[in-house]
């Protein structure tokens, strides 16, 4: 009875925060909202007994992605982007996504429903149910593979970008720290003797 | 004693029974950890003040003692200055944003043996998911002030905060590696046996990344670039005052408590006693018998040894350059935790140090 209660109203901020996304007209809010819909989904989640993918769905979607948009999002120049933005002008294109999207989704919830029950409630687990240990149980057998691929994937696209940086552009005047720390009093002074003048 | 509050108001119906045994774990927790950052503001301005040969407050109270509540006051009293042309709301809510993680992430952390508010099996990525959160109270403050030092304050620390998170995570993957679980208890009770078998030792170079990584998260001297008042006033806080500027002062305070006891949880044993092994067992049967039990004490002290680094390391080292900070954080902790993570994964196979059994 409580999760139902929880579910709807929760339910109810999803919808409402992800038509903000598209109506709000400062892209900052347009953010915000779209931080708030994951905020509001993983709770969802949670409601679901899947705690693991719901705290990664903060972490990734909350914690990196959206910090991203925003940072970029709060850079633009919002006056120009608020007087250029024309609803009318993108909204076949966002109308026959939108049909594309959901006629997929149905498809989708048709074909399953075929196999399993979608109206029933699945019962609570017992306080010793691990849904991170069920997720790892079935990532490292059955999709070992495919993630093992994902992760080696992901881990060169950081090394990647770090090694684009590692350049080095001729002519630049940068501090060598190593260099700076490493000198000693020889390299910078010559202590030269030479014999005294004399006046004659 | 939990418990005895259970069965104590077991007339309540359930949901209401939850919430007064929660909130009966929870409020004391928030209490303290506010009295901790009052008195963490005083020790800050005492340490540093030995350390430049000065006295530090000492006016109000006895030694300087009621200096934080007097501050409190103050600012309480103070007006909230909303700047013209700002964004109100956004304003507004950006100091709660920054707390609220700070707190929030306190759930999980293992107190002493046996204890933490929730007990989840995910605790690891909770913890770096909450501490991923508290960009956006600095992110969100800088834009919505609608000022060029505002906004370059929280440019600077959302790029940096992100740049430092993936060492963050890549340490933790190998404090997960180590432990063999998410659950901070779990990571807790895998480091027993003494300060020998505590993961500082096997995971040295992760250990080292993560502290340091915690100082650039928390924003604090020498990573301070965000706030720089030589180059941009305040950072993302300048225009804030009285109670909204002490929310982002207790915040900032609160996430190095919660940095230095993550640091404590996952690298020196959390609440486990550096005495608990035979060697000490002559203290057995003295005064000093408490400390060889794993307690709460024994986390404390290690979060005010970290703390007292926090300090040490503001009295001692001059701000960072903002390239200088971009590089130590992609360039080198990064490719050192990576590496050590293949390291780790080799000491595995190899069944050496604590992997030997």
């Amino acid at each position: 009875m409580l999760s139902l209660i929880f579910f709807y109203v929760l339910a109810a901020i999803l919808l409402a925060a992800a038509t903000g996304v598209i109506v709000a007209r400062n892209p900052v809010y347009s953010v915000l909202y779209l931080v708030l819909a994951f905020v509001t989904s993983a709770v969802l989640w949670l409601l679901l007994e899947a705690e693991f993918l719901a705290i990664a769905l903060v972490l990734v979607y909350v914690g990196a992605v959206m910090v991203l948009f925003l940072f970029v999002v709060m850079m633009l120049d919002v006056e120009r982007a608020e007087r250029q933005a024309s609803f009318t002008r993108y909204a076949p294109v966002g109308a026959a996504l939108a049909f594309v999207v959901a006629g997929e989704l149905i498809a989708a919830f048709w074909l399953k429903s075929r196999s399993m029950p979608m109206t029933s409630f699945q019962a609570p687990r017992d306080a010793g149910y691990s849904n991170t240990r069920e997720l790892g149980a079935v990532l490292y057998t059955q999709h070992v593979y495919a993630f093992e691929l994902a992760a080696m994937i992901l881990l060169l696209a950081i090394v990647t970008a770090i090694v684009l940086t590692m350049r080095r552009r001729p002519g630049l005047k940068a501090q060598d720290i190593s260099a700076q720390v490493a000198v000693r009093a020889e390299d910078r002074v010559r202590l030269v003797s030479m014999p005294a003048e004399t006046d004659e | 004693m939990i418990e005895q509050l259970t069965n104590l108001l077991d007339f309540l119906p359930p949901v209401l029974l939850t919430i007064v045994v929660s909130a009966a774990k929870i409020v004391p927790l928030v209490v303290v950890l506010i009295l901790c950052v009052a008195f963490l503001t005083l020790a800050e301005r005492k340490v540093i003040g030995a350390m430049q040969s000065r006295v530090g407050p000492n006016r109000v109270g006895p030694r300087g003692l009621g200096q934080p509540f007097a501050d409190v006051i103050k600012l309480l009293l103070k007006e909230v200055i909303l700047p013209a042309r700002s964004n109100r709301i956004l304003f507004l809510i950006a100091p709660l944003l920054s707390i609220i993680p700070a707190l929030a992430a306190w759930a999980v952390v293992p107190l002493f043996p046996g204890f933490a508010i929730a007990d989840i099996d995910a605790g690891l990525l909770y913890v770096l998911a909450l501490t991923s959160l508290s960009v956006y109270g600095v992110i969100l403050a800088g834009w919505a002030t609608n000022s060029k030092y505002a906004l370059l304050g929280a440019m600077r620390s959302a790029a940096q905060i992100v740049a430092y998170e993936i060492a963050m995570g890549f340490a933790l993957v190998g404090v997960l590696m180590a432990g063999g679980s998410l659950n901070l208890g779990q990571i807790v009770a895998a480091q027993a046996g003494g300060p020998a078998q505590w993961f500082w030792l096997p995971l040295f170079p992760l250990f080292v990344v993560y502290f340091i990584s915690g100082v650039a998260e928390t924003n604090r001297a020498p990573f301070d670039v965000a706030e720089g008042e030589s180059e941009i006033v305040a950072g993302f806080h300048v225009e804030y005052s009285g109670v909204a500027f002490a929310v982002f002062f207790l915040a900032e305070y609160a996430n190095m408590i919660l940095i230095a006891a993550l640091t404590a949880v996952l690298f020196l044993g959390g609440w486990e006693s550096p005495f608990a092994g035979p060697l000490y067992a002559f203290l057995d049967g003295g005064v000093l018998e408490f400390i060889r039990h794993d307690s709460l004490l024994w986390l404390s002290a290690k979060i005010a040894v970290f703390l007292f680094c926090f300090l040490w390391f503001r009295a001692t080292f001059p701000r960072y350059r903002y390239d200088q900070i971009m590089r130590l954080g992609w360039k080198v902790f990064i490719p050192v935790t990576i590496v050590w993570i293949f390291v780790e994964g080799a000491m595995v196979v190899m069944q050496v140090g604590p992997w030997s059994a």
